[in-house]
């Protein structure tokens, strides 16, 4: 990967980091807020789902997805953070282990 | 800052790092020279396109390719920026380096609070935390990783969405953002297998774009 290519990449990213706070000050955001913070809740469930069922354009296979199940159970029924992540892991791992991809 | 965001977050470095690992490590079996998942991890600084990056060039595709799905996949750091604004507030310093914190983890960890204050700190303590861990486990991974090449053995590809689902978990339990939140998914779910990484998900948002300002609208009107 040539050295210009990482550095495009690199200002890419930050200017859509960057465009957010920069809007923001043109923006009325008390009234905003709401909305944009829903907005993202949405986008954060649909990355958290697609992600754990896809990988690109292909099915992951059923070992990711289970573990998120398992994780998305306990969240709901509030068990604590450190638990819902680390039973995810467990579950998918196990899974593999027992020969599911 | 309150003890349990802190071991919360603590625990998100733990399994960022043996990503991090695992990223440095792939990078070199791959035959890339140092510089190259170095200067990724500290200058883009978001693991999903890095990996994606990376995928593209170790199966022999072009440099443009790369920076493209990369990019596309980053995106989404551009509505997060909007949504976490506030935390930006201060010296533009602030906003500049805070700018280059901003991932899915800070965004979510930051959503996680309501008060001001604690917004501020969720969201730079997580940035930094991160940063640290996550340039130093590239870097360890670069050298000693080999050992762990292959996370998904460990389920680690199931503890990021699980680490999502636990922090949006609150707000969805007010019943507009929840159905707004599962109609976008399922758009982003139908699109996957039809476009590139990246977009689907940034199709959530914009499916419920207009139920989301008639919502605000009528939130306005008493």
């Amino acid at each position: 990967m040539p050295l210009l290519a990482v550095l495009v990449l690199a200002a890419g990213t930050y200017a859509f980091r960057i465009a957010g706070p920069l809007a923001a000050r043109h923006l009325d955001l008390e009234r905003l807020r709401a909305p944009l913070v829903t907005a993202a809740v949405v986008l954060l469930l649909a990355l958290a789902v697609t992600s754990s069922v896809a990988d690109g354009q292909d099915f992951t296979g059923w070992a990711r997805p289970a573990g998120v199940a398992v994780a998305a159970i306990l969240a709901f029924r509030k068990a604590s953070f450190v638990i819902v992540v680390l039973a995810a892991a467990a579950t998918t791992a196990a899974l593999r282990l027992m020969g599911i991809p | 800052m309150d003890r349990g965001t802190l071991r919360d977050i603590g625990l998100v470095c733990v399994a960022d790092a043996l990503v991090g690992i695992s990223f440095g490590a792939l990078a070199l079996a791959g035959g890339l020279p140092l510089w190259v998942p170095v200067a990724l991890s500290v200058l883009v600084f978001a693991g999903g396109a890095q990996f994606a990056a990376l995928g593209v060039v170790l199966a022999g595709g072009g440099a443009v390719t790369a920076v493209v799905t990369a990019l596309v996949l980053n995106a989404r750091l551009l509505p997060f920026g909007l949504a976490a604004a506030d935390v930006f507030t201060g010296r533009p310093w602030r906003r500049l380096v805070g700018a280059h914190l901003l991932t899915d983890e800070s965004l979510a960890f930051t959503l996680r609070h309501e008060d001001p204050r604690q917004r501020r700190m969720a969201f730079w303590v997580c940035g930094i935390a991160l940063f640290v861990v996550w340039n130093l486990a590239v870097l360890v991974g670069a050298y000693a990783g080999s050992v762990l090449e292959d996370v998904n053995a460990l389920g680690l590809d199931a503890a990021f969405p699980a680490v999502l689902l636990a922090l949006v978990m609150p707000a969805l339990t007010e019943r507009g953002t929840r159905n707004l939140a599962l109609l976008g998914t399922a758009v982003a779910l139908a699109a996957t297998p039809l476009l590139p990484p990246g977009v689907p998900v940034l199709l959530a948002p914009a499916a419920v774009a207009p139920l989301l300002l008639l919502k605000a609208r009528r939130a306005r009107t008493p």
